[in-house]
């Protein structure tokens, strides 16, 4: 798990080619510009992407959409220092954000103080907000990592989602917080009225949030998280108190925490009891495990997916959580290295210049068991359809075939291609491992 | 007289009613190199971990160069100087085997718990870093995580990270253990260079490596130090022979 390793700069006894050639043009130094470049490439690349995305897509809905998707994308990446590389698992980070968003909103309100500043830097009151309690409950959660962390996060966040109904002044009770975010000074002469505004606003945190946590991670004290992760003890006859890395590993992760609920507050100008709760907290767990804790962008990808899900499958379908735990569970017990893992699984096939040979095998086996794997749904959502839909509403619609669910016809047909897909995946999986294995295997036959 | 770079006075340590140290008072020199020998049992390596601070004493002090080392946590004792290796390899086995001694480096150069410098920007670190991976011979493996090295390589990593902070007083638990001949030669020469200059206190069982290497030993047997001196003398005491050594050199043999 040697997650986005900072030591591209090259060994300086271990290339000695490099130093024989004493070029005046410097080679050196343009193999360096040339690494920066290529370091920088995934950023200025995510940074386009995310400025054009609105360009493509024009309609409310989606735009909504990709706010959402960018503010648990910052909410993941805070996670992901704790759980990724600090190696400390907490059940109640939701309390953070939460906080940091009900902060922003209560800015929102003061309405003398919310006009003498633009709107663009409420993320940041979130942010400090978010730290500021990250700084009090780390005093006394970080001592140790492991189940003693887990429990006492666990605890707190029950505590604060609990107060939420008890303290009405901060938390506004059962009906939450709400605000107008156009009352803030106008920034540029915008008013961020429109989704578009509220979207570079976002978009541009998000980007800056991203780069500061991934800088972070290559800091004497980001890269001792990692080395108190591993080796806590190792860590200390180092000169490191592991206390006090974890402390300020939970800091600034209590930090960006704050900021994503910024953004949530500037999005949807409410907050309620939810956005505190172990459920909001279990969901960031779920989605930066999904996406990967091993590498800084795995929760990127894991924010990307559970927010498709969320959003469209949810349109299609009630059991959406149902297929969203499925996945979650396949995850873990197949790709423990998350989404993320997975695609990194194939850099050593690439780099060997062997990827071609697993397209074939790839589609002979990922083919079938999609379609197996949708049959099975069918069925699924069969089954809920005769259990739960209205007395006499026998038909109902499926991969845009309508049928009665209460004949026998259409069980027998799903049921048929449930067994054949996945039959046919199961018998071709071997030769798709050979080719796998074919694949990574340096020289041999091409 | 100058102050010792080690001082243990009246030291104890009992786990429940079990008394594994037992009154230990032993003084070693500046520059020495101390070589701490026994049977199986005897409470070496729990007197490493008392001296590091890794257990508290049920009783007696601890003084690295004249100051008590009572209350303090291993980190604090780390930044005064003194540094340890472990009986079982204790490294990061995920990190590549350059960032395990540039990790080493980072308090020693004064980074503390900053997040305003990005390591790799640090050319002291990264030279740093290289210097020892070359003194321990594993600049040709820097880019490998520390984990997939062989044993023994593992063990000259430890050792790298040890000194690396350029600590005065190096603490080495059985650095041989469980190793072939030539590479216990190899690690021996890597201990005898790399300590120069420095105070050594290191638990060994191969007698060729102690008599090889130490300006003194102490003999521990059953929580209490039967004798200290220099290599011969302790080669000859009768007690020492009774107890340990006639046993362990006839074993050597």
């Amino acid at each position: 798990m040697s997650n986005f390793d900072p030591n591209t700069d090259m060994p300086r006894g271990a290339r000695p080619e490099e130093q024989i050639t004493t070029d005046p043009s410097k080679p050196s130094e343009r193999m360096q510009f040339r690494l920066m470049l290529f370091n920088l490439a995934p950023w200025i690349i995510a940074s386009l992407v995310l400025l054009l995305l609105p360009a493509v897509f024009t309609n409310n809905s989606t735009i909504t959409l990709m706010n959402q998707m960018m503010i648990t994308i910052v909410f993941a990446l805070a996670y992901n220092m704790l759980l990724g590389q600090g190696g400390m698992l907490s059940f109640g980070h939701a309390v953070y954000a939460g906080v940091g968003g009900f902060a922003c909103m209560h800015i929102m309100n003061t309405s003398d103080f919310f006009s003498s500043i633009p709107l663009v830097i409420l993320p940041f009151f979130g942010g400090l907000f978010g730290m500021g309690l990250a700084m009090i409950v780390g005093s006394f959660s970080t001592r140790s990592a492991g189940t003693v962390f887990a429990m006492i996060s666990l605890g707190v966040g029950e505590l604060i989602a609990a107060s939420s109904v008890i303290i009405v002044a901060f938390f506004g009770g059962e009906g939450g917080v709400s605000g107008n975010r156009t009352d803030a000074l106008p920034f540029f002469g915008n008013e961020f009225l429109q989704q578009i505004n509220v979207y570079y606003l976002i978009a541009v945190w998000t980007i800056i949030s991203a780069a500061l946590m991934f800088l972070w991670s290559r800091t004497p004290v980001g890269r001792m998280a990692n080395a108190v992760r591993d080796n806590p003890e190792r860590a200390e006859f180092l000169g490191y108190s592991a206390r006090w890395v974890r402390f300020y590993s939970f800091v600034a992760s209590g930090f960006f925490a704050g900021v994503s609920g910024g953004l949530f507050a500037i999005n949807y100008e409410i907050l309620t009891e939810e956005n505190l709760n172990t459920a909001s907290s279990g969901v960031i767990l779920l989605v930066t495990f999904l996406g990967g804790v091993g590498f800084f962008f795995g929760p990127i990808i894991g924010a990307v997916v559970f927010t498709l899900v969320q959003t469209v499958l949810s349109l299609q379908t009630e059991l959406w959580a149902f297929y969203a735990g499925s996945l979650f569970l396949a995850t873990v017990m197949f790709f423990p290295g998350g989404l993320a893992g997975l695609i990194m699984m194939h850099v050593p096939a690439f780099k060997l210049g062997k990827s071609k040979l697993l397209i074939i095998p790839y589609l002979k086996t990922l083919v079938p068991a999609a379609i197996g794997i949708l049959a099975v749904c069918a069925l699924v959502e069969m089954t809920f359809h005769y259990r739960h839909a209205a007395t006499g509403d026998h038909e109902m619609t499926l991969f845009w075939t309508t049928f009665d669910s209460h004949t026998v016809l259409p069980w027998l047909v799903a049921a048929a291609i449930a067994a054949v897909g996945l039959g046919i995946a199961r018998a071709t999986a071997p030769s798709l491992k050979e080719a796998w294995n074919e694949a990574n295997t340096r020289g041999a036959a091409s | 007289m100058s102050v010792p770079a080690l001082e243990l006075t009246g030291l104890k340590k009992s786990f429940g009613k079990a008394e594994i140290i037992r009154g230990i008072d032993l003084s070693i020199g500046k520059a020495e190199r101390h070589a701490i020998i026994g049977p199986n049992g005897a409470g070496k390596s729990t007197l490493f971990n008392l001296i590091t601070a890794r257990f508290a004493p049920t009783a007696g002090t601890v003084k690295l160069h004249g100051e008590d080392l009572a209350g303090l946590e291993p980190y604090q004792i780390n930044r005064k100087g003194l540094s340890r290796s472990f009986q079982i390899t204790n490294i990061f086995p995920a990190m590549t085997v350059f960032e395990n001694v540039r990790c080493a480096l980072l308090w020693a150069q004064g980074y503390k718990y900053s997040f305003w410098n990005l390591v790799n920007r640090s050319s002291a670190l990264t030279e740093g870093a290289d210097e020892i991976l070359d003194q321990i011979n594993l600049l040709g493996r820097r880019n490998l995580p520390a984990g997939t090295l062989s044993y023994a390589e593992q063990r000259a990593l430890e050792i790298g990270i040890t000194i690396a902070g350029g600590a005065n007083v190096i603490m080495l638990d059985e650095p041989t253990a469980g190793m072939s001949n030539t590479e216990t030669d190899y690690i021996m020469d890597l201990i005898m260079r790399v300590t120069e200059g420095k105070t050594l206190i290191m638990v060994e069982h191969d007698m060729g490596v102690v008599f090889g290497l130490a300006d003194r030993i102490s003999v521990l047997v059953y929580g209490e130090i039967l004798a200290t001196g220099k290599p011969e003398d302790v080669r000859a005491d009768r007690k020492v022979q009774e107890a340990y050594l006639g046993a362990a050199l006839e074993a050597e043999h």
